[in-house]
């Protein structure tokens, strides 16, 4: 189990006067610290962790949110910013002397120029808000994390959000152009806007990802980018994971880029055609979904080349898309994997380690091999195209020496992970699951330059601390 | 910028030795390309990562690259060649830009240093994004490390994107791993005459907001020429495969009727041009800035600087930068800045004799709250401040 910092007893001891003061900044029912109602923000998609906060503010503008930010600087208040909650590794947990704040009243797109290819929307809008707001003229907004439907922009950035499509379009940091963002002290700064790049330091791309760590960000200005004229899927099956990660590297290396190229083992296989009856290939121990874009004469040449390079690695079978509904076929089981573990295991642990993809076969093995050591079955699925893996532990929550086991399973894949040149995270974030684990990808002096950065920001650590940093050797966070 | 620097360790640790034996400020340099650009430095000894070199790493499968920081850009772009990839951002050689034609290729630390992008930016790849791990060394002489080699990486605070830009003020680039991208097939550029720059944005912005993958958006306005194209006219330029290419031409050529199409070599020469600003031929004594703004902003704007300066310009990024060519006085800076700030962008000044430089804002002004944050930053990497003081602001 992961420690968190003690409750500042100044400040549960002055709770009903914070509570007073904040309802004094954010009027009518924007302000709740009714336990029931506290209920739906005591965890996110990390529910193994649940932890009730002080109160939980719900600002609706920009002011407000700079308002509630200085007034938990000056009465040394912590603070958990929170989008839509559904972080994965825990970055929106509360602390229970901590006043959450919930950016989902900020919901307003406030410009979209196709132009300028560009979109300012305020933090609270989803992911595929922003998408929906500019579809009809034949725009998207590129990242796409599989919680598109409910994750907000705000945490997108905090996060720094990925997705299947970031091959080819790259994730948050690279879609960004400006952002409205608040200190600890409650002073409201501008950064980027409608222009390319900064003329100084780049503190757009120091808060990307920085998981509420440096303050909050009220509005983003996004890049929309045109759609292609449409997209189709292939699927390549393969007797091994050594073969499919061989096919992987051919693929990189041809000069011909995918919009999306995903990876399902076996127990992974198994489990989404069980659930979507998608017609995946049950004798293949590793499945490849391959995704192209253009026009159909283009997408018709990007699928014969990629059938060739897959052909050079003796598949057990191939299918290749002929219309947008076979596509959606082969992506409806993967689309839909997370729910397929679901249903074969009462809760899993979805890990998020990145590994140089050449990596492939030798970490799969050892997986394989832990995976029997502890006795809990994992299925594989992820991003092949940059390596980030997706290991879905399987396990009983009811059972506390299961869920230890868990744990304890998916550090050893996070460590592999580093040891084969790889990192912790490549899309969820640090957050509180993966805290501990910071000092085996980093040294004592890189984690302590990281730590001075933050307090150059936040020298109090009152923001959304006890994440991303280890607890110990920080006197402000003592648990 | 010094022919000879003082320091040229050959080492990470021997940089690292420099820095925690400095007894003041050091002027932090790769090959000093650039070191035209910004504030002059209040250093007496120059340190340059030059002798730091060679590639460390290149995995074309993972479109991967690592490259210790003063390995130049040639001997990377001709190592990425032989697998048939490129960097995506397009980093330029300034040197002619700069005035300083002689002075050995950029290295890219250097380049990283100061974020420097060319045409292939608008496809939403700045140097900045395309810097997947950075080693460094800190004011205080500490070796550290952030993000990583591969492409996906969110562990803690990104100090890469603080270091990219920061041009040597928060840290010494020893080595950076980059990823890469496949080399196209073809390369094709539709060049379309247009009347001014109203027109011309607007028939960038047509093709950019086409689907057919525009990776270059440029225009050279009237009197401004490049590879035997003169303006006023609109670039715009395709690159992948065979097939694409022709397909995407024939969509484009349809959409925007009397346009030429260059190819191959023509066409990646035009480009080389455009990356490398050489088709702005500033004269010995005129000042160059780079303004970047909504792409919409970019005709007024542009107009105001030839009205009140006598400016000539290139546009690229769609319209989104303009790099800007005028007198080097006070006067023409201050037109500079107050015309970025009317269009609601921002602008760098990357040419002008040491005095004017010393004396104005080279970048725009921070308000109080950011300008708070910049000095405790900078105080958290260099808390003796002995790197590259006074490089990007007065003081800092």
């Amino acid at each position: 189990m992961i420690a968190l910092p003690a409750p500042k007893p100044e400040v549960m001891g002055r709770r009903d006067e914070i509570l007073a003061g904040l309802r004094a900044l954010v009027p009518g029912d924007g302000v709740i610290s009714e336990p029931l109602r506290l209920r739906p923000y005591e965890t996110d998609g990390l529910s193994a962790y649940r932890q009730p906060p002080l109160a939980v503010v719900l600002p609706s503008s920009t002011e407000q949110v700079a308002a509630v930010l200085r007034f938990c600087h000056e009465n040394g208040v912590r603070v958990v910013p929170r989008g839509a909650g559904t972080s994965l590794s825990g970055g929106a947990l509360p602390l229970a002397d901590a006043v959450v704040i919930g950016l989902m009243r900020m919901n307003r797109i406030l410009d979209v120029s196709f132009t300028d290819r560009l979109a300012v929307v305020e933090a609270g809008v989803t992911n595929l808000g922003i998408t929906k707001a500019v579809e009809g003229e034949g725009f998207f907004y590129a990242p796409d994390p599989s919680s598109q439907l409910a994750c907000m922009i705000g945490g997108n950035v905090m996060m720094n959000s990925g997705g299947a499509h970031c091959l080819k379009y790259g994730v948050t940091a690279n879609n960004l152009l400006g952002v409205k963002f608040v200190t600890i002290t409650g002073d409201v700064i501008e950064i980027g806007g409608g222009h390319l790049d900064a003329a100084g330091y780049d503190w757009l791309g120091i808060i990307t990802g920085s998981e509420g760590q440096l303050g909050i960000v009220t509005e983003v200005t996004v890049r929309i980018l045109r759609a292609a004229e449409g997209q189709r899927a292939m699927l390549a099956a393969f007797s091994s994971t050594e073969v499919a990660g061989a096919a992987v590297d051919a693929i990189m290396a041809s000069g011909v880029i995918p919009v999306a190229l995903e990876f399902m083992d076996r127990p992974c296989i198994h489990a989404c055609e069980a659930f979507a009856k998608a017609g995946y290939p049950l004798d293949a121990e590793a499945m490849l979904i391959i995704e192209v874009e253009g026009s159909l004469e283009e997408q018709d040449a990007l699928l014969a080349r990629l059938r060739d390079i897959c052909a050079r690695f003796d598949p057990i079978s191939m299918r290749v898309a002929t219309s947008a509904e076979e596509s959606l076929a082969i992506w409806k089981g993967r689309k839909g994997a997370f729910g397929a573990v679901g249903r074969i295991s009462p809760d899993y642990l979805c890990m998020d380690g990145t590994i140089p993809t050449g990596e492939l076969p030798h970490v799969l093995r050892r997986i394989g091999e832990m995976s029997e050591s502890y006795g809990l079955a994992v299925a594989n699925v992820f991003h092949a195209g940059d390596g980030n893996l997706h290991p879905l532990i399987m396990f009983d929550a009811n059972d506390s020496e299961s869920f230890r086991k868990a744990e304890a399973f998916g550090a050893d894949i996070l460590k592999l992970c580093v040891e084969v040149g790889g990192c912790l995270t490549g899309e969820h974030g640090v957050g509180v699951e993966k805290r501990d684990l910071m000092p085996v990808q980093f040294t004592g002096p890189e984690l302590a330059q990281q730590r001075r950065v933050k307090s150059a920001f936040d020298p109090g650590w009152l923001l959304n601390p006890a994440k991303v940093f280890p607890l110990s050797d920080n006197p402000l966070l003592s648990a | 910028m010094s022919a000879v620097p003082d320091l040229a360790p050959r080492t990470e640790e021997e940089v690292a030795t420099a820095l925690r034996n400095a007894a003041g400020p050091l002027a932090i340099e790769g090959s000093g390309t650039t070191m035209g650009m910004l504030r002059p430095v209040q250093a007496s000894r120059t340190l340059s990562t030059r002798k730091l070199t060679g590639i460390t790493l290149l995995r074309p499968q993972e479109m991967v690259i690592s490259a210790r920081a003063g390995t130049t850009l040639p001997e990377i772009e001709a190592a990425l060649a032989g697998h048939n990839q490129i960097l995506v951002p397009e980093p330029p050689d300034l040197r002619v830009l700069m005035g300083v034609p002689d002075a050995p290729p950029p290295s890219i630390g250097g380049l990283v240093a100061a974020n420097l992008s060319g045409p292939r930016r608008i496809t939403g790849f700045a140097l900045r994004d395309a810097v997947l791990g950075i080693r460094f060394v800190n004011g205080a002489g500490e070796v550290l490390r952030s993000g990583g080699r591969v492409h996906k990486n969110v562990t803690g605070l990104d100090l890469c994107k603080l270091l990219a830009g920061s041009h040597g003020t928060l840290g010494v680039i020893t080595e950076v791993t980059l990823k890469l991208g496949p080399a196209a097939e073809r390369v094709a550029t539709l060049v379309v005459r247009v009347a001014d720059e109203a027109e011309g944005v607007a028939l960038l912005s047509a093709g950019l907001t086409s689907p057919y993958g525009v990776t270059g958006a440029a225009m050279l306005p009237r009197g401004v020429s490049a590879g035997g194209v003169a303006g006023p006219v609109a670039l715009l330029r395709l690159e992948d495969v065979e097939a694409s290419v022709t397909y995407r031409m024939a969509r484009l050529r349809a959409a925007m009727p009397g346009g030429e199409v260059l190819e191959g070599e023509a066409s990646r020469a035009l480009w080389r041009a455009v990356r490398d600003v050489l088709p702005l031929a500033p004269a010995p004594d005129e000042a160059v800035w780079r303004v970047s703004v909504r792409p919409s902003r970019a005709p007024g704007m542009v107009a105001a600087l030839r009205d009140g300066i006598g400016a000539r310009v290139l546009l690229d990024w769609g319209g989104g930068v303009a790099w800007v060519a005028g007198p080097a006085t006070a006067e023409a800076h201050a037109a500079v800045m107050a015309a970025a700030g009317v269009a609601g962008g921002i602008f760098i000044l990357f040419r002008a004799p040491d005095p004017l430089r010393a004396a104005m804002a080279v970048i725009p002004p921070e308000p109080p709250a950011l300008a708070g944050l910049s000095a405790r930053v900078k105080a958290a990497l260099d808390p003796a401040g002995r790197l590259n003081p006074g490089r990007m602001r007065a003081g800092g």
